[in-house]
């Protein structure tokens, strides 16, 4: 009788933790900062953005900073996880933010489509011009008109593993290749660990793993031209990269559990498997954030009880960096579009990134942040990497992608590698299946 | 809404008025047929009574009806007409396919295990002294919503027999009855001198001679897997009368070590069970000691060649996979079936007491047994209230979509999908193809109707 009494528990706290959670996300915007004597007192600029949390707090810190430089009030709007749905509901209604913060390439793709979008002024193309490698204006770009200017980037291409279990197998040095890593993998199975949590359940980890290697074995021309579906799916550096994929997935030795276990280990878990009270694998793969998770869910402390190193390279190829992030992008129809403009030429500058760097949780493509701003080791780490890949940087090729192929819950690419990583025998068969989802998608 | 319909009645309240006037101008002229006046304001009347459901029924139901059936000949964008295009893509499509075919299982397994319980229940609980309190019981997860079920049932399903009470219980039974093997993980390192494919049996390369000793090393197991009494290996003596060696852990902390070679701070591992065989017998058994020597002893002389039987290295029961592919269906119509016993117990029990208690008087005193009674009196007799059970099951179950949703994982959700679920995700979720989704909902449509006419009819017929 214990235990359904066990379970009714966790309903309850699940129910109103998800209460507490919409209750969070109906609270409106606050006003920060009051207006003193600067160049825009008495206006007030509005910014909309999917940040909630910490996240939210922290980038209001930045807006109190462009409100004591320029003495305009700011409101930040959170905008709930559908931006465009959200932005294009306020436009229709007459109340537009003046500046949102698109939170995927995607919807900063769409937007410039529908129009809304003011492209940058001149200063904020040339400061952005001098501090960002030009791939992050490429992606900021549409046909040709830059909108969007890149200010928080993610780092998906490090690998975090726990040191003890390093150290216990006996693995010196971080894995500089895509075969040392899994050389390293099978030692660390040896010593009884096993080499990684995958987090199967979620789709978009799958991809990351495949956008890595995709990036490093086939390069950055062939991963844009199969980013815009341009190269089909069943090309061959398709299949090469899947094959290299499945040789991992198919070892028994390096996915903790076997490929069934994974398939019902969401990322969270994925984390608590190398980082949690009861460990159960050594390396875990996905983004920066991974380290925000060790340290604020299983209190590791970054750089001793967790660390990373960069994905390594594949088959000779030069070290993939996969990246994503939010652009601030200034809507047509805000009422105060121009102090919008001028709160993006903020951004541009390296003063607000250091603002949030220094509250953790942040990480800026913009090459003149001060290194020292950020508050840890770790952090700095990823951030130089991000800023040394300069023009390597590819985006996250699934966000780019149509949702129906790289976003969707069961569906497109992110069930077709679930399968691959149930049954990882045949490379061949999930390209075909692939493209011919990806041909749905794209309409191409 | 409101708008319109007050506009409309104000409108026919005129018309009536006007009507009345041109009606008095005839009297005038011809005689006047009171009856036949009368009729016709009544008619009018009606129309006027009947006018806002009929407004609201054509907002709400007529009009999103043939406009997802227009929809449904348009592509993704609404702008290009593709004629039956939608429909030939469902025939096509695997995932669609998937989805109706679960439908299918839905309609026909659901409806009739409900039914079925609901009369078993039914039957039973009218003989026990607390029914009442055994309906309500019963009938209490119908007062719970779909989703909160869907969570519950979630959590109960899932595979981590320390999360899911369900695998937990299998676990818990399939243990008590099958101990857990020592070494789960322990695995050979390949080619030092050991064969065998991944999970056992392994078997020494070459065969051993009496007198020979063998060191058997292991990898893969993690230091707090080994049992706390297990000490430092030794490299075993040669013995006279049989074959010795030793079982170990080729793996000391820090990876130190020759692989192949019992090396300081490696440990035995004691419990593995160790054969000798000869021509496919077993020729002596034993186990590891806690410095994993063994010594396998009344040999005759000869090659023998040592074995550890895949009973020390079997996987540990993972319970059932009840969210897997195979089960995900079944398992959420488990859940339906929790939810929904109730609601068909109590219909069926109100039939059940309806039912004249002289029949059965009679057919006992005939001298029928119980069962018999079952079958020949009391099933014809509820025939009437059954058939309402299922057909409005029949149709609950078309639409069910909340526990599908919630409870199938990413990884499995096509395998779950219903018709219901799949027109959503098609629609809104992340395809954004309405046209398809339209399609779908009119072959929902389709399949609800029949069962829909069948109710009808059935109320006519009650009814006169």
């Amino acid at each position: 009788m214990r235990r359904p009494g066990k379970t009714t528990r966790r309903t309850a706290a699940t129910a109103s933790a998800a209460l507490a959670l919409a209750l969070g996300a109906t609270a409106c915007g606050t006003a920060t900062g009051p207006a003193s004597g600067g160049e825009l007192s008495g206006q007030t600029v509005t910014v909309a953005g999917v940040w909630t949390g910490s996240e939210q707090k922290n980038f209001k810190k930045v807006l109190d900073a462009f409100t004591a430089k320029t003495g305009a009030k700011t409101v930040f709007v959170p905008s709930g996880d559908n931006v465009s749905t959200f932005v294009g509901s306020k436009i229709e209604g007459g109340n537009a933010p003046d500046v949102v913060m698109a939170p995927q390439v995607g919807v900063l793709r769409q937007f410039a489509k529908e129009g809304w979008l003011q492209p940058l002024s001149d200063e904020a193309a040339k400061t952005a011009g001098s501090s960002l490698a030009p791939v992050w204006k490429d992606y900021g770009s549409v046909d040709g008109t830059y909108y969007g200017l890149y200010f928080k980037a993610a780092h998906k291409s490090t690998v975090w593993y726990a040191p003890q279990a390093f150290a216990q197998a006996g693995v010196a040095a971080e894995p500089k290749s895509y075969a040392d890593l899994l050389k390293a993998g099978r030692t660390l199975a040896d010593s009884g660990r096993p080499a990684f949590a995958i987090a199967g359940e979620d789709g978009w980890t799958l991809t990351d793993w495949f956008e890595n290697i995709y990036l490093s074995q086939a390069g950055p021309q062939k991963y844009d031209q199969l980013a815009q579906h341009k190269l089909k799916w069943t090309d061959d550096s398709v299949v090469k990269a899947l094959t290299t994929l499945g040789e991992l997935f198919k070892d028994k030795q390096l996915v903790a559990g076997g490929a069934q276990t994974a398939l019902g280990t969401d990322f969270p878990s994925s984390v608590e498997q190398v980082f949690g009270p009861e460990p159960k694998a050594g390396m875990v793969y996905e983004g920066d954030f991974v380290g925000g998770i060790a340290k604020d869910q299983f209190g590791k402390k970054l750089g001793e009880d967790a660390k990373f190193f960069p994905f390594p390279a594949v088959d000779g190829g030069s070290a993939p960096v996969v990246s994503g992030g939010d652009a601030a992008v200034v809507l047509k129809d805000g009422k105060n579009g121009k102090a919008g403009m001028k709160l993006l030429e903020f951004l541009a500058g390296p003063d607000a990134a250091e603002v949030w760097a220094g509250a953790g949780g942040f990480l800026s493509p913009n090459s003149k942040v001060d290194l020292a701003a950020y508050g840890d080791d770790t952090t700095r780490d990823t951030a130089k990497s991000l800023v040394a890949a300069g023009d390597s940087v590819r985006f996250d090729m699934s966000d780019q992608a149509p949702a129906a192929f790289g976003g969707t819950k069961g569906a497109g690419e992110w069930k077709l590698l679930q399968d691959f990583l149930r049954d990882p025998s045949d490379p061949q068969g999930a390209a075909a299946k692939l493209e011919a989802e990806a041909a749905k998608a794209y309409g191409n | 809404m409101a708008d319109t319909l007050t506009a409309d009645s104000g409108t026919a309240d005129s018309g009536t008025a006007k009507s009345s006037s041109t009606a008095g101008t005839r009297t005038a002229r011809r005689p006047a047929d009171p009856r036949r006046l009368a009729r016709r304001r009544k008619r009018r009347l009606a129309i006027l009574f009947v006018l806002p459901a009929l407004l609201l029924l054509g907002a709400l139901v007529v009009y999103p009806v043939v406009f997802s059936v227009g929809r449904s000949l348009f592509d993704a964008d609404g702008d290009r007409f593709v004629g039956v295009g939608n429909y030939a893509a469902i025939v096509h499509d695997p995932a669609t396919l998937k989805a109706i075919r679960n439908s299918t299982i839905w309609v026909v397994v659901a409806p009739l295990l409900l039914t079925g319980l609901g009369l078993m229940l039914a039957v039973l609980t009218e003989k026990v002294r607390w029914a009442t309190a055994f309906k309500l019981v019963l009938f209490l997860p119908m007062a719970v919503s779909f989703l909160a079920a869907g969570i519950v049932f979630r959590l109960a399903y899932e595979q981590d027999p320390d999360r899911g009470v369900l695998n937990a219980v299998a676990v818990g039974v399939h243990d008590t009855f099958d101990d857990a093997a020592a070494y789960p993980t322990a695995r050979i390192r390949e080619g030092q001198g050991l064969t065998g494919r991944a999970g056992g049996p392994y078997s020494t390369e070459k065969g051993v001679r009496t007198g020979g000793s063998v060191s058997l090393g292991f990898v893969g197991v993690a230091p707090d897997a080994v049992p706390a009494g297990a000490k430092a290996a030794a490299a075993p003596a040669p013995a006279a009368d049989g074959i010795a060696g030793v079982v170990y852990l080729d793996f000391a902390p820090g990876g130190a070590g020759t692989p192949g070679r019992v090396d300081p701070g490696e440990k035995g591992l004691p419990g593995m069970t160790v054969e000798a065989v000869r021509d496919g017998r077993v020729a002596a058994t034993t186990t590891a000691a806690d410095d994993g020597s063994f010594r396998l002893t009344g040999l005759a002389d000869g090659e023998y060649s040592v074995r550890l039987p895949a009973a020390n290295f079997a996987a540990p029961y993972q319970g059932v996979n009840w969210l897997g592919p195979a089960l995900v269906t079944p398992a959420i119509i488990g859940a339906y079936l929790w939810v929904w016993t109730g609601f068909a117990m109590v219909l069926i029990g109100a039939g059940l007491a309806a039912i004249p208690r002289d029949a059965l008087e009679a057919a006992r005193m005939d001298g029928a047994g119980e069962g018999q009674i079952f079958r020949r009196i009391t099933v014809p007799l509820l025939a009437p209230v059954l058939t309402v059970v299922f057909v409005t099951l029949v149709i609950n179950v078309m639409k069910v979509f909340d526990l599908v949703y919630i409870i199938a994982p990413g990884p499995v959700q096509e395998e779950a999908n219903v018709l219901a679920t799949r027109m959503w995700l098609v629609s809104f979720g992340g395809g954004n193809d309405q046209g398809l989704g339209s399609a779908l909902s009119v072959v929902l449509l389709l399949l609800v109707v029949p069962a829909m006419v069948f109710n009808i009819r059935r109320f006519r017929r009650s009814g006169a």
